[in-house]
């Protein structure tokens, strides 16, 4: 849940969503849920020429289990603060 | 910061997972499947695990400026199998800059690209094993 919680704080923010097929996406977060499925806004691919059929999208959805990394804005990471939810969550809530 | 993250979540504010997909509903989409195809078609339905109900769908395969609709009609997809659902922008619908071909031109093309990637494969492995034997 922890990680639910921290991606829906960065909704809004433009990140970089790289899959396991390599394909990176490059967006506006849109939504999270529980899976981290991802919704992404303004999108636009980060090696366009090679994925010529994502020229007509604008918007999409990102199953949960298909990425690799998230990247995000610098300063979008409290690192205090996730120490301390990780211990809350680790001590069962 | 938001302060969300430190707020322990509340069970009835968490919306179930995979509800997202209920603004996709009638519209046409673009489904990346997980071995490189691409289908397009009209959500339907779907569940949680973002198992798909398209109608009216065919798949679009693109090699190089070219592109060909297969079309396939009703489709149910397996969720795992699903990688990505792009909305279609309808002004950038066909794709700028390719152009449609007969669905053996495109096979041909299909083709003979694969026969191109494994010549190239087949001389990178060479090139290495002449670099393994000096």
């Amino acid at each position: 849940m922890l990680f639910y919680s921290y991606f829906k704080t960065l909704v809004g923010k433009e990140v970089t969503v790289e899959l396991k097929n390599n394909l990176a996406i490059t967006g506006t977060l849109h939504s999270v849920d529980q899976y981290l499925n991802i919704k992404l806004n303004n999108i636009r691919v980060v090696d366009e020429r090679k994925y010529p059929h994502m020229l007509s999208v604008r918007a999409c959805f990102v199953r949960g289990s298909v990425v690799r990394y998230v990247q995000l804005p610098p300063g979008s990471v409290d690192v205090e603060l996730l120490h301390d939810a990780t211990r809350r969550e680790a001590r069962g809530g | 910061m938001d302060e969300n993250i430190t707020l322990p979540p509340n069970i009835e504010d968490i919306p179930p997972p995979g509800l997202a997909l209920v603004e996709e509903l009638d519209k046409l989409l673009l489904v990346q499947l997980r071995d490189g195809r691409k289908i397009i078609g009209t959500l339907r339905s779907f569940d949680q695990f973002a198992n798909l109900v398209l109608s009216d769908s065919k798949e679009r395969i693109i090699v190089a400026e070219q592109y060909a609709e297969i079309p396939l009609g009703l489709h149910v997809v397996r969720g795992e199998n699903v990688v990505l659902l792009g909305e279609l922008d309808a002004a950038r619908e066909p794709p700028p800059g390719l152009q449609l071909v007969s669905e053996a031109a495109i096979k041909q093309a299909q083709r003979a690209e694969r026969e191109a990637d494994k010549l190239k494969g087949t001389l990178r492995s060479r090139f290495f094993d002449f670099l393994d034997d000096i």
